[in-house]
Parts: C-alpha cells; structure tokens; sequence
C-alpha cells in the first residue's frame, strides 16, 4: 500500500523531494505522520516532491533493507545526503531543519 | 515455572533448556538456557558476549536443529562473519541453508532527527520477518543496548524493550540478549529488569599479566545452576567452560591396580601398585629423580600396550628421551609406536587456563590410559588458580579413569612445602622423595605419605638410580636411626665382622672342648691300663697262692702218709 502524490515537475530537476514515509499499519501515529507530512510539504514544497508511504506490516523485508527501526520514519532519498526523521512529524519545525528546508522562505519559484 | 503451579515437586515439569552446545556451560546450566525465555548474558567489552552468543546460535542450528537469528546493534553481518570464521564458524553457509539469519540494524545517532512521537515496530517486524524467513527457534539480539545512544527518550525505549521481552517470550523463542556491563549494575541501561529469567554474567580479568575470563550464572529462574565463577576459554576450537566439577565427583572408580615401573616401590604398597584412575604426587627436591620415576612409570604404562600422555614443562622431549637413557629407559620405541606421546611447552607459554585446556584437548584426543605431569610446580601464578587449575586437571583424568602421575618440585628439605600443601589433599598417592646428608655424601630417600584405599610401608627407603632402573636398599633402622649410603655399608660392614668374630669365638670354644675332651679320654685310657695291670698281677697272686695251698697240702699229705708208715 504505497500511494504517490506524483508532481508535475521533472525529477531531475534540482531542488526536488524524494520522500519515503514508513509506517507500520494504520496507527493514529501514521495516520497524523501521514497528514502532518502532506500539510507541511503542500506549504513548503508545493509542487517539487514525491511522497511513498511504505507499509512494514506490508513489505516487512523493507524494514531491514532500509533499516527502518522506528515508525514514523520519514527518509529523505532526494536530494542527497539522505536524511531520516522519526516521529510523527508533529513538530514542523524539526521536520523542516531535518529535510534541510528553510522555513519561511517561500517555495522556490 | 510458578505461573504453572505443579502439585509438588517430585511431578514438577523440569524446565525445558535449550543446549548451548558449548562445553560445560551446559554442565553448569545442567542442561542449557531456559527454553523460550530471554537470557541476559552481561559483561564488559571484550569479555567474548557477542562470540558466545553466536556460537549459541551456530550450535543449534547445527547440532539441535534449531535455527537462529542474530540481530546485530553493532557489527556489520559481513564483519561478524569474518570475525567468527577463526573458530569455524561457516556463517554464510549457515545463511545459505537457511539456519541463519543475521540482520544488522544500523543505528546512527547524528541521522536521526525526532519529531513527534514514535515507537519500535519495525524492530517487531524485522525480527518476525527473520523469524518466519528460517523458522527460528533461538535469537540473539546484539547488543540492545546501542539503540539507547541513538534515542534519547529513554521512557519511550524502555516501554518498548519490556514489550520486546514480552513479545520474544510470546513467542516461545530463546533469545540472548547481550549487554555491556555497567557501574554497579548488571548492564549499563539496566536491562537486567526486563530480561530475568535467567542472567550470565562474564568476567574478563588480568592478573600477573595473564588474562582469565570467568562466567558465571547470576541466576537462573525455575533451575537450580552452578554458582561458581568458571574459568572459560575462547581459542580456535570455540568456546568452552571449564566447571571445576562437572562430574561432581561422582567418578567411576576401578580396582584395578597399575605397576609403579619400580618393582621395589611396588613392594611398598599394600596391592603392588597404584590404583587405576587415581591421582598420584611425586614431590621432592631438585635432583631426586622425579623425571626417572615419570619415567619409569611411562615406560610401564606403555609396556603394558596402553598410552600415556607425558606433559613435560621443563625438559623437550628428545632431552627427556636422552636422559632417560641413561637411566636404562628405552622411551623413544614408544614414541614410535605411537603409545607415547610428549605435549612440551614453557610454562610460562600462556596462561593456566591456556594450559588446561590444552592438556583437555590432548588428552580427549589422545585418550591415554595414564598421564604424567612434570611438574606441576612449573606452573607460576596465584596459588589459589593453580590449585584450582590441578584440580580440574585431576578431575577431567578421574572422569575418564585415566592416572594421573605429577611430580612437584619441593623447594626447602621440608616436604610439606607450601606448593605440597596446596594440592596434596587432591591426590589420592603422595611419595615424597628427599636427600638424607651425612657423611659427606647426599643419599636419596624416599617415603610413601598417603595411599588412599590401601595399606603402605611406613618405612623411609634409600633407593639408587641405577642404569638397570630404580632399586631400593634394604632399611637400615637400629640404634643408630636411618642410615643411608656409606654410612650404612660401613655400618653394614661393621656388622659382618661382628658376626664373624662371633663365629670364630664359636668355633674356638668348640675346638678347646674337643681338645679336652681327648685329654680326659686319654686319662681314661690311662687309669684304666692301670687297672687292667693291677687286675691281672692280682689273679696271678691268687693263682699262686692257690697253687701253694695245693702243694702245702700235697706236702703234708705227703708227711702224713711218710709219717703214718713211720708211726
């Protein structure tokens, strides 16, 4: 159960997000990742990021392929370096300084 | 084992245990870890958790059966494998054929940024996958306490690790979690009030130099356990424990009785020679011919056809075969027949344990009949350790009925040296040798102090080494006390001439006698010549007298008749 919010820009283009979200099984903690996630990347990323949410109870090999450990785990694959927040993305602020996105700053064009 | 509430103890369901597979830790555990439960095997780095661990898991799947997962904090799978592949560890194989699943879980504080609130589940997953991947009966998780330096909401993690237990216990899998020992606790995070089962606590500790691991059971739920510390060893062949007394001493003992090599020592012991499968000390000064008596007795053991073991750790075996031929042994025939076999090393090579589980090793590849250690006294450390080194020693020979010949070196003239002291009470023969000197000369003395199970000369014996072997002199105990050497041939000599002097006086008095006897008789003969004359010259008066009386009264028959014609 992996569902793409697929944008409009070209992936190659600089400045574009590769986002994983990991969860195990539809928690109150995923279901608010879920959405905190979608509300912060429409307000700071609108346009420029891809979101998959990976199910462990679904593909529990991922879980060690990528090595999950916590849920929500959140994994910037794009832009490099890769980046990881855990939590459920309720603390905005973390989430931004840990996908190295200025807050404030509006949207890139 | 209290939830299930068995009516008394004698129908109380024992434990079920999973064999660890290594040597003596299963004796101490009296059978392995509790089956289905979490153990906490606890010690400070390098103390050999991750190692011990893993050849839980080895063993297993490839002695029991039961395959593993090993979930690793810290080493990567690839380093892990490398690192066990010294011991024989066939890791990769093992994963090939599915025994094995080892997960690495990378865990990188400086990556991981928090927002909001979390939980483990993918550990529950990543763990429940790799069970369902192999099926497997045992884990180890390696070390759990790392994910405390990557998270630092502790109320978080700790909730979870009690439900981690819970759930590994739900299970029905017997898990190894390892932890680094901390500051006046169990673990550095106190994990031990999760993991309670059953908790092994391994020490490492350097002394003199040389370094001892110990392990030992804490406690063990549901089970009673060993509770000493136990020395242990990881060398190339794996892991072993060493219990001080796995048997218990509960040896099978045999009468059976095995020839000193010294026909008269044999003479000294009430059933002519040791019995088979006991312990024997040889203690004496430098120079009394402990070598030759080892030797002697070697030489016995292997005429007999059976094997023997002989430790030298002072002398290399081709110097031993030399010397002793000198003394008239022949030990090299042996060697090559394949009866003997020397095992040489420095004492100071490695340490105590180093050394036991060699001589382990040897003599369960060997399986000799007889073992002979020369000398223990070589082994340098704390008294204590070789006290407990010897009698291990001694117990892994009476477990397996083999006799055990060591010989000690004495270091004052006194014979209960410290070093004696220590370890006699382990023998079941102690023969003390010692030099008696007088008269200018050192002579070899030997004595029997303790047999056990059997009567014994009391008597101090001289003995020679001679070319023909060891030979024992007659006591000498008079007046004069013990005397050995030229004091006893002088006093030896002293005593023959007394006794011929004693028969020639005899001889003497019989001839005088004789010589008397003959006088007397020649008086004898004498008086009665003299009688015999005296005899014959009175019946010749007698015949004369006789006669006369004939011619008186012829004559006066004569007158008569003249006179009555006249008258």
């Amino acid at each position: 159960m992996s569902d793409k919010h697929q944008a409009t820009f070209d992936p190659a283009k600089p400045g574009y997000y590769n986002l994983r979200l990991y969860v195990a099984g539809q928690t109150p903690k995923s279901v608010a990742a879920i959405s905190n996630l979608k509300s912060i990347c429409e307000e700071h990323l609108a346009g420029m990021y891809t979101i998959e949410v990976i199910d462990l109870l679904v593909k529990p090999q991922l879980a060690a392929g990528d090595q999950i450990l916590a849920v929500p785990t959140l994994v910037r694959r794009l832009p490099p370096p890769i980046k990881r927040i855990i939590g459920n993305l309720s603390n905005t602020e973390r989430v931004l300084v840990g996908l190295d996105i200025q807050s404030g700053e509006p949207p890139a064009s | 084992m209290k939830e299930q509430k068995a009516p008394g103890p004698e129908d109380k369901p024992a434990l079920e245990k999973a064999p660890t597979g290594i040597k003596g830790l299963d004796d101490v555990t009296l059978g392995g870890l509790p089956q289905g439960r979490p153990t906490l095997l606890c010690g400070s780095a390098g103390c050999g958790k991750t190692l011990i661990a893993m050849t839980f898991l080895v063993n297993g799947a490839v002695d029991y059966g039961d395959a593993g997962v090993f979930m690793s904090f810290e080493e990567r799978s690839e380093d892990l494998a490398a690192n066990v592949a010294s011991l024989g560890y066939d890791i990769e194989g093992l994963i090939a054929d599915k025994k094995l699943v080892i997960d690495h879980v990378r865990i990188e504080p400086s990556e991981i940024e928090v927002s909001g609130e979390f939980d483990f589940e993918p550990l529950f997953v990543r763990l429940a996958y790799a069970i369902e991947q192999v099926g497997a009966k045992r884990v180890v998780l390696d070390t759990i306490e790392a994910l405390f330096s990557g998270f630092t909401d502790q109320a978080i993690l700790r909730a979870e690790l009690r439900r981690l237990f819970g759930w590994l216990k739900d299970r029905g899998v017997t898990a190894v979690i390892t932890g680094e020992r901390g500051d006046g606790q169990l673990t550095r995070y106190a994990i031990e009030e999760y993991v309670s089962d059953c908790v092994i606590l391994l020490d490492n500790r350097v002394h003199d130099q040389v370094t001892t691991r110990r392990l030992r059971i804490v406690k063990y739920r549901g089970s009673s356990h060993g509770t000493n510390e136990y020395p242990f060893l990881i060398d190339a062949r794996g892991v072993s424990v060493m219990p001080i007394t796995s048997a218990g001493l509960q040896h099978r003992i045999s009468s059976d009785i095995v020839p000193t090599g010294v026909a008269d020592l044999d003479a000294m012991l009430g059933k002519g020679g040791f019995y088979r499968g006991s312990s024997i000390l040889l203690s004496g000064l430098a120079g009394t011919g402990k070598s030759t008596f080892s030797a002697w007795f070697a030489n016995a053991v292997c005429e007999r056809g059976e094997r023997c073991l002989y430790f030298a750790f002072e002398e290399s075996p081709d110097q031993i075969i030399r010397n002793m031929r000198s003394a008239g042994i022949d030990l090299e025939k042996h060697v090559r027949s394949g009866l003997l076999m020397f095992e040489s090393a420095r004492p100071s090579l490695y340490g105590l344990e180093m050394h036991l589980t060699r001589m382990h090793r040897d003599i369960a590849e060997f399986q000799p009949a007889a073992v002979v250690v020369d000398p223990i006294s070589a082994f340098r450390g704390v008294q204590s350790e070789i006290h407990s080194t010897l009698l291990r020693l001694a117990d892994i020979c009476k477990e397996r009925g083999i006799t055990a010949f060591f010989t000690s070196l004495s270091l004052a003239s006194d014979h209960t040296t410290e070093a004696d002291r220590g370890v006699s009470s382990l023998m079941d023969v102690w023969i003390s040798l010692t030099d008696v000197e007088a008269s200018g000369e050192r002579n070899r003395v030997m004595f029997v102090l303790k047999v056990r199970g059997m009567s014994h000369s009391n008597q101090m014996r001289e003995y020679l080494l001679t070319s023909d072997g060891i030979k024992l002199a007659a006591p000498y105990i008079g007046s004069e006390g013990v005397l050995t050497g030229a004091a006893r041939q002088a006093q030896e000599a002293r005593e023959r001439d007394a006794a011929t002097a004693r028969s020639q006086a005899t001889e003497r008095r019989l001839r005088e006698l004789g010589r008397r006897r003959a006088s007397i008789e020649r008086q004898i003969a004498e008086l009665r010549a003299g009688l015999e004359a005296e005899e014959s010259e009175t019946e010749m008066l007698t015949n004369q007298e006789v006669g006369r009386e004939q011619v008186l009264l012829a004559d006066r028959a004569a007158m008569a008749a003249k006179r009555g014609a006249a008258e």
